[in-house]
């Protein structure tokens, strides 16, 4: 177990050594959505009744910069490691693909949850914030980062330069994001691009996670915490195959 | 007694090149041992599939007994690689660097040993400095140690002196040697064969894939190349009966002949002298193992 204790110290201390780019500038980005939704829409748009469209934002704004920079974790990690020659020296230890898988997964989500908080924290001072079940709040919060974690393995593994690991992130990781209700309610959405968004799995977390804050939800929390967690066990069982391969890393 | 390392039938390709064919190689315990080939020989595929870093299409590899597929902990934990690539991670600092690396391989409080390692390498004076700001001679010292933070009884260095200064080298061969003494098994790839002849016990060479050498370095230098006997004559020239002796390249006015043992000069001397013949300049070479290795590079 040292093995996996020092490998995930080290993915902590990786980002943590530079948190202005890895924690507090995420949470600077979300202030600005922020402000400048809340800005634009607070007049013109109740989602929830009797909820303001800036706290329904809230919830939406913590899991996007959590699911964000859970994946930003691992991946980022595993590529710099890849291209600068460095991953050898997690792969000449005697660690298991159990103990690898495991210590980025949690890295990613400890920094995911470390970013969530510090824009709730930040959006406090500007809305006041209800919460209804803080059970629902952590198992989504968790689950969310542990999904994003473990996608983010499987980018980092996959890919072989920063171009393609890009792709992955703007071209899967960001709509996924921004089309699963972040900004808004998929009722408000036409029938079809509502049973279009119940096949993103984001949805389910970040709708979850609103009901956790404010007892209301576009689905039941429990289809949602199902859904998640499914997910997760499907991911982790492909990744921990794919690193028992050696998948890109062992040739 | 179990080998150090044990190599039966393994070959590898990558799509249609053969990167290695159907190697055998035992090393036994407390040797020091050079694999040696061209670039491009099979050299650090042979290293990174004993690591692990990569898969044998067949065969079976031990590191004292251990397989590295069915028994990797234990195979891995048994074995130091000090990689060829100049490679570091930029976020930490050279103690980080080696506590980490301790981690990995399950020790803690390992830093009486990371100390005496970094003493060795003349490194306790850049304990605090971040990676990036170390020379690359630096550099290569950290990556050293890094093979040696769990005190592996099988170190491989794969071509640890390439674009290292003479100061590094001669430390880091100091070293080598007393680990070696200590009982460490050493392998050893370079293409500095000065190092590997005065280093290594055994040489084992590849050539596109193939082992096309194994021996002692003293029966490799013996068995391929012989002495030299370098001599320009003050009057004539070299008598018929020497002729069949010269080596293939000539400069003018000077003979190079090659014999096979030493007592082969006084026939030389003897036959020159019934001729009449005096030296005017005469010089013994004793061949080297990059001789040698040439010699075997184009035969095979």
């Amino acid at each position: 177990m040292a093995g996996f204790f020092t490998l995930f110290y080290k993915e902590l201390l990786r980002f943590w050594k530079v948190s202005f780019q890895t924690i507090l500038a995420p949470v600077l980005t979300a202030l600005l959505y922020l402000m400048i939704f809340s800005h634009v829409l607070e007049d013109h748009v109740q989602v929830y009744p009797g909820v303001r469209y800036t706290a329904f934002l809230v919830p939406g704004l913590v899991m996007m910069s959590l699911l964000q920079n859970a994946f930003a974790n691992s991946s980022s990690s595993l590529i710099q490691s890849k291209v600068t020659g460095n991953i050898v020296f997690v792969l000449l230890p005697p660690l298991s693909h159990l103990e690898f898988f495991g210590a980025y997964v949690l890295a990613a989500a400890v920094r995911g949850l470390l970013v969530g908080l510090g824009v709730l924290l930040v959006t406090l001072f500007f809305v006041p914030v209800t919460i209804h079940s803080l059970f629902w709040i952590l198992a989504f919060a968790l689950f969310g980062a542990a999904i994003l974690g473990t996608l983010g393995i499987i980018a980092g593994i996959w890919a072989d330069k920063f171009d393609q690991l890009a792709a992955f992130q703007n071209f899967v990781i960001v709509p996924l994001t921004f089309l699963s209700g972040v900004f808004y309610s998929i009722h408000s959405l036409p029938d079809f691009w509502q049973q279009v968004s119940h096949f993103n799995p984001f949805f389910y977390m970040i709708d979850g996670f609103r009901y956790g804050f404010f007892g209301v939800s576009d689905v039941s929390p429990w289809l949602s915490l199902a859904i998640v967690a499914g997910s997760l066990l499907a991911l982790s069982f492909a990744t921990l195959a794919l690193l028992k391969r050696g998948y890109k890393l062992r040739h | 007694m179990v080998p150090a390392i044990q190599i039966k039938g393994v070959s590898k390709s990558y799509g249609a090149l053969r990167a290695l064919c159907d190697i055998d190689l035992e090393i036994p315990c407390g040797e020091f041992f050079a694999l040696l080939g061209p670039n491009g020989a099979g050299k650090t595929t042979l290293i990174s599939i004993l690591a692990g870093l990569a898969r044998a299409d067949s065969g079976h590899l031990k590191v004292l007994g251990h397989d590295v597929v069915t028994d990797y902990r234990q195979a891995r934990r048994k074995l130091g690689v000090v990689p060829q690539e100049l490679v570091f991670d930029p976020f930490f600092s050279v103690r980080e660097t080696l506590r980490i690396q301790s981690g990995y391989f399950g020790l803690r409080n390992n830093d009486a040993w990371i100390d005496e390692v970094m003493e060795r390498l003349d490194l306790t004076g850049r304990a605090h400095f971040n990676m990036r700001a170390l020379s690359g001679g630096m550099k290569r010292r950290v990556l050293v140690a890094q093979a040696l933070v769990h005190k592996p009884p099988v170190i491989i260095l794969d071509e640890p002196t390439a674009g290292v200064d003479v100061e590094l080298r001669q430390a880091l061969w100091q070293f080598v040697r007393q680990l070696n003494q200590d009982g460490h098994t050493i392998v050893l790839t370079t293409h500095y064969l000065d190092e590997a002849e005065s280093l290594c016990s055994r040489v084992g060479m590849l050539k596109q894939g193939k082992l096309v050498a194994l021996d002692s370095t003293a029966n490799l230098l013996k068995g391929h190349s012989g002495t030299h006997l370098r001599l320009r004559l003050a009057n004539g020239t070299l008598p018929e009966s020497l002729k069949p002796m010269l080596a293939a390249a000539q400069t003018s006015g000077e003979y190079e002949l090659v014999l096979r043992e030493y007592r082969e000069v006084e026939n030389v001397l003897a036959e020159l002298r019934d001729k009449g013949l005096e030296i005017a300049h005469m010089e013994l070479e004793q061949a080297d193992l990059e001789e040698v290795f040439v010699k075997i590079m184009r035969r095979e």
